[in-house]
């Protein structure tokens, strides 16, 4: 007689694992590294290249040697870690920052919480914010390396567009002299060029990735959705007040990565609530960290910091702001 | 737009290949080995003897305690033994075993085709009926169903609903018998009508049967009026009784309540097929249609089969154990139950033998959680089954019951979507014992 | 200049003033008094909290010593009558020695014996198991080697063992809180006495099962066949429902129902080895 297999109901079992997850948040990315490496050539393929190979190997190091643990290196998520750190550096940052911005992210941020699963904060997120501070000069150095399929582009700026404003402002300029200095065109944030990260570059290819990951029910739309509106609505608010001092909601949502931040790296299931109140909950309070920092902080852009607050207040949000439970306020009788 | 419960749900693919097979008898049995536990509550407590002659139908256990079940023979012949046999999960239940010598049937049973519409009993004489019979629920719980039809003093039932739902996987029974006795289900429907004394019935099914739907709509417009035939969304679980109710009336049962806490009975179409049979024809509950399936199963077959058939028996019906077949499920998929022994027998309500794979049914190592939130948009009790799952590892009662760790309907629907293979439902449904345990232990108020 | 090091000094004394008193209220009005014998009895126990006495832990424990005024009924495993009597002497009562105990795994069914006739595929657990099915060997009583005894147990003393897989108890490190017994769903480790140097006999199986059936689903099963109980010579071996039980308390540890017992279900522990005549390998327990 065969020996059964016997195990508690139920004895079907979804398609989807944790690889297959990741490994789908991995493609939705690819149209946003394209057109990266198009208009940014080897420099764009050279940064994802290594922020992946460190951010695999490294955990890999870490789980056999270190922690002695199984290893899950094959489950896309060390490599999304890299390549979504790849995407949002600037482009012409050096190998090694990259190197270092990896190793941070899944050596500090990740694996000392334990692995997948168990990080309070995204890792991507704090490698990115551990370079901004440690190295300020070249991670706000915007200027666009050359590229192999567009000869001769006209070096970039060197500044994005929040931080030109940014510092327009302080100077005592209005929005329209500012305004009247750089070419600030939305056909040209949402397709093509404007100073920003690697990733950054084309909002559209953002949104395509934002798609596929809707339509694989990969993510849900609640947090990107809570953090754009928010955004429209605070720097609305103040556009609609002084438009002479306040940019306007579609510049905000366009610029300094409120795209990809709010598609890749709030939406990060380890790091952002269960619940979909907790998700607004959380959307919104990014929204709002984000124009504070823009409109009244140091940093020009704001949302990696408002990210990374709100990432803490999870475990709070998951405990206040439950599912709709069945049943719920019907009496008995 | 058809209509679907609020809350959670999961589309697990839907797998009904036997659909197709009307349904055939069974081959009578050499030896009918008749649990006394067949229902929900006490087992029953034998009449017969070793020795003693018996006919198919006639009462060989009678109810034991308020809730529990009469129980008749499937067939007629000598009881060969009383004795303790293992049922499908190895534990000793008293069995009635019967050598079967020919099929003579109790007198009493009217076994014309002819259908019966005309329905003379009043209330109590229906539920006494059923009671004699030995009618339970064959949705899956067994519940005895002479009680589910006489509410609580104080609880007034509004609409009966029926459960034509059939949302597990791989099932078809009932999809068979809505086909095969639309006529006779709409008369036991209404059958349960008159015993609780309700106006309006609906019947929900899913619109993955087609066919069934139309057939029925058709018998309601023309003699059953106040039988409203809904159709129903596909998704895991509908036929859960809070689900359905959900889906049809709009209706929530509050948490630890029952249906009738929202005016509503439900049953199974099954059953309304068998009080049929029970007030109409005065034939007591002792076959059913199981449906025999799998994918590595050449041939597909629902069979009419009476309550005491070994498992053995039905796999040796459809032409021996295939070789590629690595677990046994009786039920359906989703909340059925693995058969360790097959020399275990049939119950009233077994609905199925499922044959499954090892690709389709085993499980994965279990990986880290990463808080996708799958099994909360998954749970249609709009339950947190990870954070349920945490809690019951760490042993934390007091904060598993906070978390309604209660209201737990054990779907496996969190289990079935986890990408993470973690076994949610493993933990959660063992806590949900201890929590339950300890709430009815505690003084009522 | 002055004044401003004047009205700090000034300011941040009064705020350190009011914020005493504040405290000094709240402490006397929240003060709860406390047998302070509590305390002293509380660093006299191990400190343990395993909830093996049966109380929610030491502080419980030496409460409840101090309370009940006579130490009849309450017992501290962990720290055995050593504890007990530092306890009794502090408190200036007096209290009876108890034989020391261990947990004892009274069942033998490991891979060969007892050998699996269905593949578990569950939560690893015990107690999700036990209410699945009757577990995955013939034998419906034996254990079911998932391990619930080695996750319960505070001090590292039970562990299974892969290659039998079944439950090994560490003599040195139990402290016989009866935590694992607690958690074995299907009841097979008992507290038994230790013994005189740790001797002691006790039958390793608990198949309530007729002879046949037992035997069929493991080879070392006790089949109820009384040889034990006739070789007893001081009516220490009791037979109930096909399965011997050895009262610890009348046993005098004289060997002979262990040579007698047919399936080798009776087990003697820390003997010295006797002339071989079955395999000794598979009776030490360690």
């Amino acid at each position: 007689m065969k020996k059964l297999i016997v195990s508690p109901a139920p004895h079907l079992h979804g398609k989807e694992t944790t690889k297959s997850l990741m490994r789908d948040v991995v493609i939705a990315l690819v149209p946003s590294l394209l057109v990266s490496v198009y208009y940014f050539g080897f420099s764009a393929i050279k940064l994802a290249l290594v922020g992946i190979a460190t951010a695999v190997l490294v955990e890999y190091v870490i789980q056999r040697y270190i922690v002695k643990t199984k290893i899950t290196v094959n489950d896309y998520s060390a490599a999304l870690t890299g390549l979504l750190l790849s995407l949002n550096l600037p482009p012409n940052s050096p190998w090694w920052i990259m190197f270092i911005g990896s190793v941070v992210a899944i050596g500090i941020a990740k694996m000392t919480f334990g692995g997948v699963g168990q990080n309070l904060f995204n890792p991507a997120l704090v490698g990115r914010v551990f370079l901004l501070v440690s190295f300020p000069v070249i991670m706000t150095d915007y200027s666009i390396p050359t590229s192999w399929f567009r000869e001769g582009i006209d070096a970039g700026s060197g500044a994005t567009a929040l931080s030109i404003v940014k510092e327009g402002l302080a100077k005592g300029m209005t929005m329209d002299q500012i305004f009247s200095q750089n070419e600030f065109s939305y056909a040209q944030m949402l397709f093509s060029k404007i100073g920003g990260s690697v990733g950054e570059v084309s909002a559209f290819a953002l949104i395509l990735g934002f798609i596929y990951l809707l339509i694989r029910k990969v993510i849900k739309p609640h947090i990107p959705l809570a953090i754009v509106g928010t955004v429209v609505v605070f720097s609305g608010i103040f556009w609609l007040i002084d438009p002479t001092h306040y940019t306007d909601p579609m510049f905000n949502v366009l610029t300094g990565g409120i795209l990809i931040g709010s598609i890749f790296m709030a939406t990060d299931y380890v790091t952002s609530p269960m619940s979909n109140k907790g998700m607004i909950v959380y959307g919104v309070g990014i929204g709002v960290i984000t124009m504070l920092i823009r409109n009244w902080g140091a940093y020009p852009e704001g949302i990696s910091f408002a990210i990374l607050i709100l990432n803490a207040c999870v475990p709070l949000i998951n405990m206040y702001f439950k599912p709709v439970r069945f049943g719920k306020g019907v009496k008995h009788g | 737009m058809s209509k679907t419960f609020s809350v959670g749900g999961i589309h697990p693919k839907d797998n009904k290949i036997s659909v197709g097979a009307a349904i055939e008898n069974f081959p009578l049995m050499e030896t009918a080995y008749i649990s006394m536990s067949q229902h929900l509550g006490a087992p029953a407590e034998p009449l017969v003897a070793k020795g003693d002659k018996v006919k198919a139908g006639q009462l060989i256990a009678k109810a034991n305690g308020f809730i529990s079940a009469n129980i008749h023979s499937s067939v007629s012949g000598t009881v060969s033994a009383i004795e303790l046999l293992p049922d499908l999960a190895g534990n000793l239940v008293q069995h009635v075993v019967v050598k079967v010598e020919g099929d003579e049937w109790d007198e009493k049973i009217d076994r014309s085709p002819e259908i019966v519409r005309e329905i003379k009993l009043s209330p109590s004489e229906i539920i006494t009926k059923i009671a004699d019979c030995g009618i339970v629920g064959l949705g899956g719980a067994a519940f005895p169903t002479h009680i589910k039809l006489s509410p609580p003093p104080g609880k007034k039932a509004e609409y009966l609903v029926m459960n034509g739902a059939e949302c597990e996987p791989y099932l078809t029974s009932d999809y068979r018998i809505m086909l095969e006795n639309p006529e006779e289900i709409l008369i036991g429907t209404r059958i349960m009508m008159i015993a609780l004394g309700v106006k309006k019935a609906y019947v929900g099914i899913e619109d993955n049967k087609p066919k069934a739907i139309r057939k029925m709509k058709e018998l309601c417009s023309k003699q059953y009026r106040d039988i409203k035939i809904v159709s129903l969304q596909k998704k895991y679980p509908q036929g859960g009784e809070k689900q359905l109710i959900d889906a049809i009336l709009g209706r929530q049962v509050p948490s630890m309540g029952l249906p009738i806490d929202t005016g509503v009975v439900v049953q199974n179409v099954g059953t309304a097929l068998a009080v049929y049979e029970a007030v109409q024809k005065n034939k007591p509950l002792f076959e059913g249609v199981v449906t025999v399936t799998g994918k590595c199963m050449t041939e597909q077959r629902n069979f009419r089969m009476r309550v005491g058939t070994t498992f053995e028996s039905m796999l040796f019906a459809v032409g021996g154990f295939p070789k590629d077949a690595e677990k046994l499920v009786s039920g359906g998929p989703m909340m059925g139950k693995a058969v360790a022994r097959i020399e275990a027998a049939s119950v009233k309500s077994t609905s199925a033998l499922l044959l499954l794979t090892e690709e389709e049914t085993k499980r994965k190592p279990e990986a880290n959680c990463i808080r996708c939130a799958k099994c909360v948009d998954a749970c249609p009790m709009g339950l947190e089954p990870f954070l349920l799952n945490r809690l019951s590892r760490a042993g934390r009662i007091d904060d598993l019951e906070v978390n309604m760790v209660q209201d737990c309907i054990e779907c496996g629907s969190c289990l079935y979507v986890c990408p993470a293979n973690i076994p949610l439902l493993d933990t959660i449904r063992l806590s949900k014992a201890s929590v339950l345990k300890i709430m009815r232990s505690r003084p009522k108020k | 200049m002055t004044t401003t090091i004047i009205f700090t000094i000034a300011s941040l004394s009064v705020l350190g003033l009011v914020l005493a008193l504040i405290l000094y209220f709240t402490a006397q009005k929240f003060k709860v008094v406390e047998d302070p014998r509590i305390d002293d009895v509380e660093t006299i126990l191990p400190g343990a909290n395993c909830g093996g006495c049966g109380f929610a832990g030491c502080r419980a424990f030496a409460e409840g010593c101090v309370k009940a005024g006579s130490l009849d009924g309450l017992f501290c495993p962990v720290g055995g009558n050593e504890t007990m009597k530092k306890v009794a002497g502090y408190l200036g009562v007096t209290v009876a020695d108890k034989a020391p105990q261990v947990a004892v795994v009274r069942c033998n069914g490991n891979c060969d014996s007892r050998p699996k006739s269905s593949n578990y595929d569950g939560y690893s657990s015990c107690a999700v198991m036990a209410t699945l099915y009757s577990g995955d060997t013939d034998c419906r009583y034996g254990c079911l080697g998932q391990g619930d005894c080695e996750i319960s147990c505070d001090f590292d003393a039970i562990k299974m063992n892969p290659r039998t897989g079944l439950p090994e108890v560490d003599e040195e490190k139990c402290t016989a809180c009866g935590a694992c017994v607690k958690a074995c769903p299907k009841f097979i480790i008992e507290l038994r006495n230790k013994g005189p140097k740790g001797k002691r006999i006790f039958v390793s199986c608990i198949n309530k099962d007729k002879g046949g059936v037992a035997k069929k689903a493991c080879a070392v099963a006790c089949i109820g066949c009384t040889k034990c109980q006739k070789v007893c010579a001081y009516d220490a071996i009791t037979i109930s429902s096909n399965l011997a039980y050895i009262d610890y308390n009348k046993c005098k540890l004289c060997r002979k129902c262990v040579v007698e017992c047919p399936t080798n279900a009776i087990w003697e522990v820390n003997f010295p080895v006797r002339v071989p005549k079955r395999d000794t390998a598979d009776v030490e327990q360690q």
